[in-house]
């Protein structure tokens, strides 16, 4: 008997938490739908009916956790669902996929397929092979995998930006407010990641661009999650001597740590002024309903031509949060008069041909596209 | 110097969740119960505390409810593992992915009521929960900065510490309870009343990592509910159980050891030496396992090392 009920009392628990995991995003269980309208010219795919459409989403967290990459992203399907007028049941959302767990992430997206998703969104990196192995088994089904660097031209593409254009600006910001000239920045993972490390050469010639004095200090957390590591990291640089901390991490605890110590700080993925409200100059952002947005009305319209997407300020993909008042003065002028030339094409950052010299003395250029292949810091920056 | 200094502030600013993890562990260890649930119950401190916080922006209530949560939580371990001798080891790992599962769960509900997607402590007690500073003393040289200028977290961590060792040590019902955890049949049989003592422990223990876990919710995340905000300090904790061989008193200059290990790849400067983060991440670790491998080594057996550990105990088989 005891044994009995000890086992209920656990299943009970599991129960609970069970009840947990499953609460967010709306899942529907509807058939799938036939598209058989006829294919427009320049697309590869058949337009699909508005009232049809069934989009796919999976996170690797939760949405609804009010910060970080899943949120950010997570406003960009709610951006899109507005601006095309979908219905909540046409999103059918998987959340906390975990992206080291191929199971999970297969059933997630096959799961997106069998509930009739024409376009289905996988946002983190490593989702990446998963996604072009469903893709080669659902043709007729539309994948788009944002960050990576994988795609087959057809119905599997990739997505992701010039992010860098916003770091070089919050690099000016955090340029003309140092008065210490050194400037922190905690960083998820080493020089090996591309992504990373180009964040941080943007944002550190920004910094040259108006502080040729300044020099930006690196500290390597080497995990995309550590709420307490990234706040260590940023506290070891305050104790340094940084008076401006930036990050490429996920929380926001590097600008609330440069709040509490009465230092500054530059935000990414989402506006971290909310977070600190008494640090933060302004944040890097993403707005990727632009993306999705374009995406599904290419599924609409059967314009998809299975080409990457590699979106810009231009665009609006890319965004600067609004400067706080806590910037020095002359900032908001000197942010918009670099950001004027670059959404007119005048000037743009890593174009391919300029030379920039690391900090080991050697030179390299870099294109955009190219950012994944970036392992090298500019001559301001030293790992700390 | 100066750099020094602020490493071993920072060494025990990140020893103190460890500090409360590890001597609520002890106390649960100390009646032979291994809870691998610290995870679990530090979550739900963090959650109740948080939560509890948010509304009255009250530290002293936030604290309270961080400890009751936890005491709630282990008592569904107590429960499962004491009265119906359910397998500990499944039972722990249950309350851990119970817990944080419940603490996420609420955090994301009450992040849905936001305007802004915000959750952030209100600035009462924001201030009464942040460093402390004495007139006087805290502006002392050196000292000042290195005894009197932490969050009054640490204070309690150590006053508790002290006392669960003193208890354990010095009073004739700490020894009884020691004795439980060694055999619990002979302490039955010497009068001593082993199901209620179980579960005072076993529910005491769980309070004070709950309290750890407020810790992680409103220090070391400022304050800013995110999820899975322990982030894996839980885990840690049991391991720095053998540590600080079971011994409360250990566990002070245990967790600041394994503090000032986690802190260490930030304070190391790269031009000294240049060392991959995955390493200092294995150090505390590394250090347990020598520890262990040396008192094998000397092959005297540990009297701290609680002999029914692990074991339920039933009394009719006796």
């Amino acid at each position: 008997m005891k044994r009995f009920l000890s086992a209920v009392l656990a299943g009970m628990m599991t129960l609970s938490l069970m009840a947990g995991c499953s609460s967010g995003g709306d899942q529907t269980t509807t058939t799938s739908t036939d598209s058989d309208n006829q294919s427009t010219a320049e697309g590869l795919f058949p337009a699909v009916p508005k009232e049809e459409l069934k989009v796919g989403v999976v996170h690797i967290t939760n949405p609804a956790e009010g910060t970080g990459y899943t949120y950010t992203h997570d406003l960009g399907i709610q951006g899109m669902q507005k601006a095309l007028g979908l219905d909540d049941s046409q999103i059918i959302r998987k959340n906390d996929v975990d992206d080291t767990d191929a199971t999970a992430i297969l059933t997630a997206l096959e799961e997106c397929v069998e509930e009739g998703c024409q376009v289905v969104f996988a946002t983190s990196w490593g989702y990446m092979d998963y996604v072009e192995q469903v893709a080669e088994e659902y043709p007729e089904v539309l994948f788009a995998h944002g960050t990576g660097n994988k795609s087959n031209g057809s119905n599997f593409i990739n997505y992701f930006g010039k992010i860098n254009q916003a770091r070089y600006l919050s690099g000016i910001a955090a340029g003309m407010k140092t008065a210490s000239n050194k400037i922190g920045y905690v960083a998820a993972q080493d020089s090996q990641n591309g992504e990373v490390t180009s964040g941080i050469d943007a944002f550190a010639m920004g910094v040259e661009s108006v502080n040729p004095d300044a020099k930006v200090y690196v500290k390597v957390t080497g995990s995309w999650f550590d709420p307490e590591g990234e706040g260590q990291a940023a506290k070891a640089l305050i104790d340094l001597g940084c008076d401006v901390i930036a990050q490429h991490c996920d929380t926001a605890n590097p600008a609330t740590e440069a709040e509490k110590a009465g230092v500054y700080a530059v935000g990414y993925n989402s506006d971290m002024s909310e977070k600190a409200p008494g640090a933060t100059l302004t944040s890097v952002m993403w707005d990727w309903s632009v993306f999705y947005t374009k995406a599904v009305e290419d599924v609409i319209n059967g314009t998809w031509t299975g080409e990457n997407y590699f979106g810009s300020m231009q665009d609006g993909l890319v965004t600067l949060a609004p400067l706080s008042d806590l910037c020095a003065e002359g900032t908001a002028e000197k942010v918009k008069e670099v950001q004027d030339k670059i959404m007119n094409g005048e000037w743009d950052i890593f174009d391919g041909e300029t030379e920039y010299e690391d900090n080991q003395g050697q030179t390299h250029t870099l294109k955009a596209e190219e950012y994944g292949t970036c392992n090298w810091y500019y001559k301001n920056v030293e790992l700390a | 110097m100066d750099l020094f200094l602020k490493f071993l502030v920072a060494a025990v600013a990140a020893s103190i969740p460890l500090l409360f993890g590890t001597v609520g562990e002890i106390l649960c260890e100390k009646v032979g119960h291994l809870n691998l649930g610290v995870e679990g119950l530090m979550s739900i401190g963090a959650c109740a505390g948080f939560m509890i916080g948010m509304q009255t922006d009250s530290f002293v209530l936030a604290l309270f409810a961080a400890f009751i949560a936890g005491m709630l939580a282990a008592l569904i371990y107590a429960v499962l593992t004491v009265t119906f001798l359910a397998d500990q080891n499944v039972s722990g790992l249950t309350l851990t992915i119970f817990g944080i599962g419940l603490a996420n769960f609420i955090g994301i509900y009450m992040l849905g009521s936001t305007e802004n997607g915000t959750l952030k402590l209100p600035e009462g007690i924001t201030a009464q929960m942040r460093e402390i500073h004495i007139p006087g003393l805290s502006d002392l040289p050196i000292i000042g900065q290195l005894v009197f200028s932490y969050s009054p977290f640490v204070y309690l961590g150590v006053i508790l510490a002290i006392v669960a060792g003193l208890f354990l040590k010095k009073t004739k019902m700490g020894l009884n309870v020691q004795a439980i955890g060694h055999n619990p049949a002979a302490a039955d049989a010497a009068g001593i009343n082993v199901t209620r003592w179980k579960y005072i422990m076993i529910v005491l223990g769980g309070g004070i990592c709950g309290i750890g876990g407020a810790y992680c919710a409103m220090i070391i995340n400022s304050g800013v509910w995110i999820s899975n905000n322990v982030g894996g300090l839980g885990w840690i904790a049991v391991a720095l159980v053998i540590f600080a061989k079971w011994n409360p008193w250990l566990a002070i200059l245990g967790s600041f050891v394994f503090g000032a290990l986690r802190v260490l790849k930030y304070y190391m400067p790269q031009s000294v030496i240049s060392l991959p983060t995955a390493f200092y991440d294995m150090l505390p670790f590394l250090i347990t396992a020598i520890i262990l491998v040396i008192s094998s080594i000397r092959k005297k057996r540990d009297l701290n090392l609680p002999g029914s550990l692990g074991v339920g105990y039933f009394r009719e088989e006796r």
